[in-house]
């Protein structure tokens, strides 16, 4: 056992080896304040490691090394893109830069948007007061020090401002060219009272990446985030959703993995006016080497809120998956609503699937559930489907797509959801 | 159609627990036979075994469907050769819509016949046809595979499936066991429909009151393991008034 006072030591010296000689990126004046900010958390806090106590089922070490190992890059020929029937705002990013020529034009009613580096130049004040605020709120009370090396290296990202309805979505994708790109995404995300926008990504991103997106959503606003985070096997990397919500807004987000070496989605969420509504989903589907961790954390702040957090994973042939899910109910939060489920199926009995959920309540009048459950496909299910002529595979993919279900169910649009669905069938009966 | 000849089997994970102990009968293309006999005699058992449900291990004897061996075969094989079983109890499978099971289940089996698929509009107007005569309601066939169904909407969700699938033997399991009258009525008359000279029945049953709606040609009386005796119609009679003993002290001695 390593004394706690010889493990900060470590962690802070491989932050300050990791940042020694790096130069912040250039900006303008609040930014360059705000990044300052962020990497002096960075060395007070020092990097993760896996003896710590929020990375003990993930070993931190590909996200923390000084450079990213190469990622093959996935051939996606003859797959029908993601999201490809929805008529959305595309918004292009390539090894994580910004590619404005393969975007279309910044242009939709009741949203602004520009990139980051645009931002850092001029002085919005919306911006300025978002960078880096959420992220920072968030090292309390677990210390999230990859967001804050993001906030100060990251030199890409887009600001997104919502002021009224918006009339499609606004559609982040991702592309690789590089195997070993190691990219750093920074989003800023303001919904104005009683606004509404869904923002979509997809796409693997980089060969390594570490992505932060801060959500503001006023009184009365909603938003909704749906994610795909690519299948390209071999990738590292680590997202935070940092989303604070104000009175009678709405947040409903959804993820949907295949595949990555190491994936980690940390979302940190504060319920901060009444009647709040914060819904978080997962579905996963890993195959051999992959690790995938959904790290949550919502703090109900205000009376009347609800929460939901609905995670499932399909894991085999030694795939890894983690769940940490924490629901705090501060003493103010009455009459709040939490719920929490998270299920692992696995296929094989090399698969792995580690759960953590917690409930942390001060309030008294509060309804607050939670449910981890693992298991295997269900062999009665499976001879009912085989004893109809469907073959063994195709049984169990029915199955698969069944247990998965219930997380896809979260997303609001139906047409997304269908989307989704499909492209998840498609990859499950390609490898059946 | 269907033969089986000195069938033996026991557990798989008990080799001591001897179930079939020597199960012989033929059932004609067009004929309907019963199998009747008291709890634990092996009725059930005998349907898994046919249709090839885990967990049973066949020690001894042949069953054959148009003398294909079906025991060489997985369960989608017998399907496809035309087998069916009404399970006594139809699982339900959340997050599956009945609609999508069942198109994915005729299809299945139409390519394994090497027949064509059925479009989403053909498949439609089949389904809904053959819904109707059975009172299944569009809301049904909506929903997940008999998840919040009654016993008397599974069991009519079975003889759907049977309808649209076509299977040449049927081998129904305790088809009547939770259902009231009409439920019985309504599941009998979706199996006399299907009834003709190409088709035939191996009909599960503790009472005798279904055969009053299914009526049997052959009746079999099956006791440990084994066909005790074999009759007419009137031994399905026989038994309703006077119980198993009778048949039992007689097969004893």
């Amino acid at each position: 056992m390593i004394p706690r006072a010889k493990l900060k030591a470590q962690k802070v010296d491989a932050a300050g080896a990791l940042l020694d000689g790096v130069a912040l990126p250039e900006g303008g004046a609040w930014i360059t304040r705000a990044r300052k900010a962020a990497r002096e958390r960075v060395l007070e806090m020092g990097l993760p490691v896996k003896r710590d106590e929020y990375w003990k089922y993930t070993d931190p070490r590909r996200l923390t090394d000084a450079g990213a190992a190469p990622a093959a890059l996935h051939d996606t020929q003859g797959e029908a893109p993601v999201f490809g029937q929805i008529d959305r705002v595309k918004l292009v990013f390539v090894d994580g830069v910004f590619d404005p020529q393969a975007s279309d034009a910044m242009d939709l009613a009741g949203v602004e948007i520009c990139t980051l580096a645009q931002a850092g130049e001029s002085d919005l004040h919306w911006a300025r007061d978002l960078y880096g605020t959420l992220e920072a709120r968030g090292q309390r009370p677990v210390e999230r020090s990859l967001a804050s090396l993001n906030t100060a290296q990251a030199r890409e990202g887009l600001l997104i401002r919502v002021t009224a309805k918006a009339e499609k979505p606004i559609s982040i994708i991702y592309h690789r060219s590089s195997a070993e790109a190691d990219a750093m995404v920074h989003h800023l995300v303001r919904v104005e009272a009683g606004a509404e926008a869904t923002i979509l990504e997809n796409g693997p991103l980089a060969a390594r990446f570490n992505q932060v997106m801060e959500v503001d959503i006023a009184d009365g606003a909603t938003l909704h985030h749906v994610r795909a985070q690519g299948r390209d096997h071999e990738r590292a990397g680590v997202a935070h959703l940092f989303a604070r919500l104000g009175a009678r807004s709405q947040l409903k987000s959804f993820t949907l993995t295949a595949n990555g070496a190491l994936i980690r989605n940390e979302a940190v969420v504060w319920l901060d006016g009444a009647e709040g509504s914060a819904h978080l989903a997962g579905a996963t589907v890993g195959d051999g080497a992959f690790h995938h961790d959904d790290t949550v954390y919502i703090t109900h702040g205000a009376p009347r809120c609800e929460s939901r957090q609905v995670f499932k994973k399909v894991l085999r042939h030694g795939a890894v998956g983690v769940f940490q899910g924490k629901i705090l109910v501060d003493q103010i939060a009455q009459l709040t609503d939490g719920y929490q489920i998270s299920q692992s199926l696995l296929l094989d009995e090399d698969a792995q699937f580690l759960a953590k959920p917690e409930l942390e309540i001060y309030a008294d009048d509060v309804k607050c559930s939670h449910g981890s459950t693992s298991g295997e496909i269900d062999p009665v299910q499976l001879f009912y489907l085989r004893a109809r002529g469907l073959s063994e595979d195709t049984a169990k993919l029915l199955l698969v797509l069944a247990f998965l279900a219930e997380a896809l169910d979260e997303i609001e649009d139906a047409g997304l959801a269908e989307d989704l669905r499909d492209r998840l069938e498609a990859w499950l009966a390609r490898r059946a | 159609m269907l033969e089986i000849n000195n069938l033996h089997c026991e557990l798989e994970e008990d080799s001591e627990v001897k179930i079939l102990r020597g199960v012989s009968l033929s059932v004609k293309p067009g004929e309907v036979h019963a199998i009747m006999g008291p709890n634990g005699s092996g009725k059930s058992t005998l349907s898994y075994v046919l249709s090839g449900r885990d967990g049973y291990e066949v020690t001894e004897g042949s069953a054959t469907l148009e003398g294909a061996d079906l025991l060489e075969m997985e369960p989608e094989e017998r399907a496809a050769a035309g087998l069916f079983l009404a399970f006594q109890y139809p699982v339900e499978i959340p997050g599956v819509g009945n609609m999508t099971f069942l198109r994915t289940a005729v299809n299945a089996q139409r390519k394994a016949r090497g027949q064509d698929e059925l479009s989403a509009g053909e498949f439609l107007k089949l389904v809904r046809a053959k819904a109707r005569e059975l009172q299944i309601d569009a809301e049904m066939l909506k929903r997940p595979v008999n998840v919040g169904f009654s016993g008397g909407e599974k069991k009519r969700n079975e003889i759907l499936q049977m309808a649209m699938l076509e299977p040449k033997m049927c081998v129904l399991d305790e088809t009547d066991s939770g259902l009231d009258v009409d439920a019985m009525k309504l599941v009998s008359d979706g199996v006399n429909a299907l009834r003709d000279a190409g088709r035939s029945f191996l009909v599960i049953t503790h009472y005798q009151r279904l055969l009053n709606h299914i009526k049997p040609d052959v009746v079999h009386i099956m006791s440990e393991g084994r066909i005790i005796k074999t009759g007419g119609p009137e031994l399905a009679l026989e038994v309703e008034e006077n119980g198993y003993g009778d048949l039992l002290a007689e097969a004893a001695s």
